[in-house]
């Protein structure tokens, strides 16, 4: 068997906070082709953003490890691009500069400056945010923001492209829209991505395997879901797809019948969001929240 | 209204001072701030009046508005004497010559006595020194600490315990060490300036440490990440990354101890007579004339105005360099 693009195996981790040791990770095995596109998803809490971290390099794993191209990763770096959460770009810095800064660190040597303005300029246009160059980020909504994130790392050319829940903060018409441009700009570059997401429909929508993983603590990885629907896939006609919908309600399933969270802990957050209801009466929630305590 | 509702920044602008320049819009802004210093004054007088010290009766608005006008008229009247003085040296050096080519020429300094404006520029100069001094260690320190707990952690204590003490205590070691170790021919600084600037600076020093290293410490953990994934280098990090985060806190730093250095440097100066304007406050009291009250009342608020200006001057400098044009600052 041929090594695999980017390899991570057996890898643990185990935090040590007040003396007190909590093992997130246990036994984390998968492997990724090159240009293939994968979906984490699971609880929160369940260590997915420590897988991503781990393969960035910015944690260490207690053991096991993670190769990329068959060279094992031991700091951070450009070559494994994130993505993170809260877009996180510099507030003081243009869209134009921001990019820049990734592209005259990786490029300093082999891009003379014109071909980096060029670069970074072809990058935003990626994204569709050349019209906005100039701007700060805090005078840009926050999908271009993101957006611009996205482009920031798509320009430091990664071999992995590691996204932490890029759409999580956007409201629903934003996200929609830029899953579309990440689809069509992985299609185009063919770039090798991990994603961690809650969104199922997402995950289903993006992905060529969706990795399901156990709740922690000690999570590992539960189940691996091929999405074998032809590429380039389109929300609406999906949305009716006998195996667009088969395939959701199979990570639906994992995530609710078969890891779901503790039974207390379900009933405490339905009572919780009940709470935020203000519309619910008192005693429906009364009832609710006495079911959680004696759950627990 | 519609069609010109855009508009360039520079429009903008000008069409603000141009309703500016309305009364409807400046009247009431000046209103509330000047009623107060009106009921000041009126205080003032009302009490000054009824104060009687052994240097007569405590000086009132009129008597310190009377005093600062000499104080400026002493000023120039010195600076003619000065000139008078060389005036005089030069023509008699050139009679010296004239008569013997191979004379002896002396050049002597003017040694009259400083006036009180002389002593407000020997006052900003010092105090500048001490703050710059102060800064050039403690912003570097700063971010180092920010950066390493295990720097941190290394300076914390030292930072703990001098910073409450007081720089006047200080005083007498450091005068003593600069005349050990300060002994030149010619001496670019005066030994008086010396030991008020670095007692300056020894109070400057720890506001600006202790927020540069919160500053950096808060850094958005996410930014440090990127910063870590594009792996850029610690010097460019630094300045790419950190300073410009670290910039509001820094410019907190930079006003409480600008404030604080210039409220020391006063003492300082008064204490170890090295000239400035504390120099200037002390000489009064000893003086002790009938205009003395009067002229320490306004030395007293000359210095409140400066101190005003320096924290403004701070500001704008804030404003243009803060990249965050939004926040609120006063």
């Amino acid at each position: 068997m041929s090594i695999k693009y980017l390899d991570i195996t057996g890898v643990g981790i185990e935090f040590d906070t007040n003396g007190k040791k909590y093992r997130a990770l246990q036994n984390v095995n998968l492997k990724l082709d090159k240009g293939e596109f994968v979906s984490l998803i699971g609880h929160s809490g369940c260590g997915k953003s420590t897988v991503l971290n781990i393969v960035a390099g910015l944690h260490q794993a207690t053991e096991g490890g993670v190769a990329l191209e068959g060279k094992e990763v031991l700091d951070p770096g450009p070559d494994r691009a994130v993505v993170f959460q809260n877009h996180s770009l510099m507030p003081w810095l243009s869209v134009y500069d921001n990019v820049a800064l990734a592209v005259d660190q990786v490029f300093r040597k082999t891009k003379s400056r014109a071909e980096r303005r060029q670069w970074i300029e072809h990058n935003l246009q990626l994204v569709n945010m050349e019209h906005a160059m100039d701007k700060l980020p805090g005078e840009i909504s926050g999908g271009m923001q993101q957006r611009v994130g996205i482009a920031r790392c798509l320009a430091m050319e990664p071999k992995v492209l590691l996204l932490d829940e890029p759409f999580g903060a956007l409201d629903a018409l934003t996200r929609a829209q830029l899953q579309d441009s990440l689809m069509s700009i992985q299609t185009a570059l063919g770039n090798t991505v991990i994603m961690i997401t809650h969104d199922v429909d997402e995950a289903v929508l993006l992905s060529d395997r969706i990795v399901m993983m156990t709740n922690g603590p000690a999570a590992t990885i539960g189940d691996i879901l091929e999405v074998n629907l032809p590429r380039p896939r389109d929300r609406l006609e999906l949305a009716e797809d006998a195996g667009f919908v088969h395939l959701r309600q199979q990570v639906l399933e994992f995530l609710y019948a078969k890891h779901d969270k503790h039974e207390s802990q379900a009933v405490q957050s339905v009572a919780d969001s009940c709470a935020q209801l203000s519309a619910i009466p008192g005693p429906e929630k009364s009832v609710l929240s006495s079911s959680g305590t004696q759950a627990a | 209204m519609t069609d010109t509702a855009v508009t360039l920044p520079s429009q903008q602008r000008f069409a603000q001072m141009a309703a500016f320049l309305r009364p409807s819009q400046w009247v009431p802004l000046l209103l509330v701030p000047c009623l107060g210093i009106i009921v000041f004054i009126l205080f003032w007088q009302f009490s000054a009046s009824r104060i009687e010290t052994s240097l007569g009766q405590f000086p009132g608005p009129v008597q310190v508005w009377e005093q600062l006008q000499n104080l400026g008229a002493e000023h120039f009247r010195e600076r003619d004497k000065e000139v008078a003085f060389y005036q005089r040296q030069e023509k008699r050096n050139a009679e010296k010559l004239s008569a013997d080519p191979q004379a002896a020429v002396k050049l002597r300094n003017y040694t009259g006595k400083p006036t009180f404006i002389d002593q407000i520029f020997t006052s900003l100069v010092t105090v500048a020194a001490g703050f710059v001094l102060a800064n050039m260690i403690a912003i570097p320190l700063g971010v180092l600490c920010g950066l390493s707990t295990g720097v941190y952690k290394a300076f914390n204590p030292i930072i703990q315990i001098f910073k409450p003490v007081s720089p006047l205590a200080w005083l007498p070691l450091v005068t003593m060490v600069v005349s050990a170790t300060y002994s030149v021919e010619d001496p670019l600084f005066q030994k008086a300036f010396l030991n008020s600037a670095i007692t300056v600076a020894l109070c400057c020093l720890w506001p600006t440490l202790i927020n540069t290293t919160v500053g950096v410490a808060s850094i958005d953990k996410d930014l440090v990440n990127v910063s870590r994934v594009m792996a850029l280098s610690p010097l460019v990090h630094v300045r790419k990354i950190v300073l410009p985060a670290a910039i509001p806190m820094i410019f907190t730093g930079l006003r409480l101890s600008l404030a604080t250095g210039w409220m020391v440097l006063i003492a300082a100066e008064m204490l170890a007579q090295n000239p400035g304007l504390g120099k200037f406050v002390w000489d009064e009291f000893q003086n002790g004339s009938s205009n003395s009250l009067g002229r320490i009342m306004v030395a007293v608020l000359v210095i409140g105005v400066i101190g005003f200006m320096l924290d403004k001057m701070m500001l704008t400098l804030q404003k243009r360099v803060s990249w965050d044009k939004q926040a609120v600052l006063r």
